[in-house]
């Protein structure tokens, strides 16, 4: 187990690798010379070709990549382009609050999805069944940049509940800053982890295992929480997992939406400016984290199931 | 029909006290299909001797497996009891609520699986498990720990403590039936529901089982419901053998009169397809020509008679009734047994 997770570890830091390094080739295909972008439209040349060496940019593209990495490998991901303030000091204050967002994004709708999954499939082709599928296939299909949209002009336009804009300050203020966008973030996913759980369901209460048990007079209750929902959720776990890459890609979305600090605002906001450094910081960051992420949701899985644990 | 209303009687005088343990008295059961409503079983009158091993044979789709189900409430959920009763003490199973049911299972009524392979929690150790179905026992964990370590002992699997911190993929088929069976006699059944537990295992698995169940049946003393389509691990355990065709009971007897003497056509034909019987070298295994018949509707007359030798004009029109046999017990659901016919 422990050499399975270094292993996991070694190919992460290759992956990250991977897609830090086809981003940069993509900003370098891009038209836009950064040290243009840095001086203005009224820099002279000698000035852009001094600014270009200073920047790295006058160098093969190889020797870029590899002074890039050994860069990151000492912890520095460069400088922003205008202020010149440190990438990581930046991505660093802006991380907390997308994986704040997101974070609370997962919990609540994988708990009302596992909730809603199973349910359904307990009460299989009851109104409740029917009518948490339409529901679930709804979410699904429904982009979280529209539900965000709606969600504003209802709860904040209209009823007034809730703030629309910025992160807030303050506990309180925070978590009612939150509620919005980790709502228009979720949604979806309520139906994904639904669906899932209640296919999963459905195959488990089929099993002889269910069965054996009922035969020794276990209760319904029992039987739902340790021989179909103990199995039944793997594989909603892995969706999670591999679901954090899209929770990202939500999460700019809807900080934008709402005017709200981010990784996914700081992204935008960066690729606007032509802010390079900062976008391949922040990139390297959130690959890294969604990387991690489905480490993490693998090593659950691990430890929830003996079959799998076995074959690490 | 005579028999049944001789069984009838006899129950319902002496209760609890007398040698039978379950009292199956004309029980119909119907599955509910999208073609039709399958007469699965029709009319089953059969009793479990107490403290005996009733063997239960037939070909597969002959209900054997569903009559076993429906003692111990666990049909699937298009299935339901069309008729009959199964008395067990002043209780008529057919008639109890879930609640009723789970009070029952695990405590009164046991049952093994089929496939080893898959009737264990894959995710729970096996002492977990073993300790979850000792719910009702208020005794602490240790004693439940001490109880679990006990029956694997009983049942031979060696080195018992280590193996309840194991999970189900961890033992071999053989291994995991013996921990059903543990934990089915952990539970102290008065009867035992087998239903084909060594169909799934190889052949010389399958005598290991089959001698464990009978010793631990004999230490024990509960009855045992024993299903299954090898007649061989049938003669080997059995007491007594019902002999079922096409959802109805059409030989039943003492396991040596059936083995020795068997009279329905149906059971001849049976032991003349066992491999294990066939004497000269042959190509071809024999099998009985023609399959089944449509449950949906089920022919007036004898269920069999479409692939019966003997069959004739009187089998096309009555539905046969048990005929008593030579044998104490046997009887034979089929016209050539009937002592008129004889005479006639």
């Amino acid at each position: 187990m422990l050499f399975y997770t270094a292993q996991r570890l070694v190919l992460s830091v290759v992956i990250v690798m991977v897609a830090v390094s086809i981003l940069k080739l993509m900003l370098h295909v891009v038209p836009g010379d950064p040290a243009v972008l840095v001086l203005g439209p009224r820099a002279t040349p000698e000035l852009i070709e001094r600014t270009r060496e200073a920047m790295g940019l006058d160098r093969p593209l190889l020797v870029q990549l590899v002074t890039f990495f050994g860069n990151i490998f000492r912890g520095d991901l460069g400088h922003d382009v205008f202020t010149g303030r440190a990438v990581s000091r930046i991505v660093l204050e802006q991380l907390p609050y997308t994986l704040i967002l997101i974070t609370v994004a997962i919990m609540w709708s994988a708990a009302l999805g596992i909730v809603l999954g199973a349910y359904s499939a307990l009460r299989r082709n009851t109104w409740f069944d029917t009518l948490s599928g339409i529901v679930s296939v709804g979410t699904i299909s429904i982009p979280a940049f529209v539900m965000a949209l709606y969600s504003v002009l209802v709860f904040a336009v209209w009823l007034r509940w809730l703030p629309a804009i910025g992160a807030g300050e303050g506990f309180v203020n925070s978590i009612t800053h939150l509620i919005l966008p980790a709502f228009a973030i979720g949604v979806s996913w309520v139906g994904y982890v639904a669906r899932m759980v209640r296919a999963s369901m459905l195959e488990i209460m089929g099993q002889p295992h269910v069965r054996m048990a009922r035969a020794f007079g276990l209760s319904e209750r029992r039987i739902t929480r340790s021989h179909i929902l103990k199995i039944a959720v793997l594989p909603a776990v892995t969706l999670i997992g591999t679901g954090v890459a899209h929770l990202f890609s939500a999460a700019v979305f809807v900080e934008v939406i709402f005017a709200r600090p981010g990784i996914g605002a700081l992204i935008v906001q960066a690729v606007n400016e032509r802010n390079y450094p900062i976008v391949l910081g922040a990139v390297l960051v959130t690959t890294g984290i969604i990387v991690l992420a489905t480490l993490i949701s693998d090593l659950v899985i691990a430890l929830l199931d003996p079959r799998q644990r076995e074959e690490l | 029909m005579v028999p049944t209303a001789l069984n009838a009687a006899a129950s319902d005088v002496s209760g609890a006290a007398s040698d039978t343990l379950v009292s199956i008295e004309g029980l119909s059961v119907d599955f509910d299909t999208g073609r039709g409503t399958v007469h699965a079983l029709r009319d089953i009158d059969l009793e479990v001797p107490r403290g005996k091993v009733l063997g239960l044979v037939g070909e597969s789709g002959c209900g054997k497996s569903t009559l076993a189900y429906s003692l111990i409430g666990l049909l699937a959920e298009n299935a339901r009891v069309a008729g009959g009763a199964i008395r067990m003490g002043d209780q008529d199973l057919t008639r109890l609520g879930p609640a009723a049911w789970r009070d029952l299972r695990g405590r009164r009524i046991a049952m093994i699986f089929q496939d080893p392979m898959t009737a264990l929690n894959p995710v729970t150790t096996i002492g977990q498990q073993m300790l979850d179905i000792q719910y009702r026992d208020k005794t602490g964990r240790a004693a439940k720990r001490a109880r679990a370590i006990e029956f694997l002992e009983q049942v031979q699997i060696p080195d018992a403590p280590a193996k309840l911190d194991v999970y189900p993929h961890q033992l071999s088929g053989g291994m995991r039936q013996r921990v059903c069976i543990a934990m089915a006699l952990l539970t102290q059944p008065d009867l035992l529901i087998a239903d084909e537990p060594t169909t799934a295992l190889d052949a010389t698995l399958e005598m290991q089982i089959v001698s464990l169940l009978r010793d631990l049946q004999r230490k024990f003393g509960c009855s045992v419901l024993f299903v299954s389509h090898h007649l061989g691990t049938v003669a080997e355990l059995c007491d007594e053998v019902a002999v079922m065709y096409a959802g109805e009971v059409v030989e039943y007897g003492g396991a040596r009169a059936i083995f020795h003497t068997p009279r329905h056509p149906y059971t001849q034909a049976l032991f003349d397809c066992d491999p294990a019987r066939i004497k000269e070298a042959t190509r071809n295994l024999p099998t009985i020509p023609g399959t089944l018949p449509d449950l949906r509707q089920p022919p007036p007359g004898c269920a069999y008679r479409a692939r019966c030798p003997h069959g004739w004009a009187r089998c096309e029109r009555e539905h046969p009734p048990l005929y008593a046999g030579a044998a104490e017990g046997q009887q034979i659901r089929c016209h050539l047994a009937d002592p008129e016919e004889g005479a006639a």
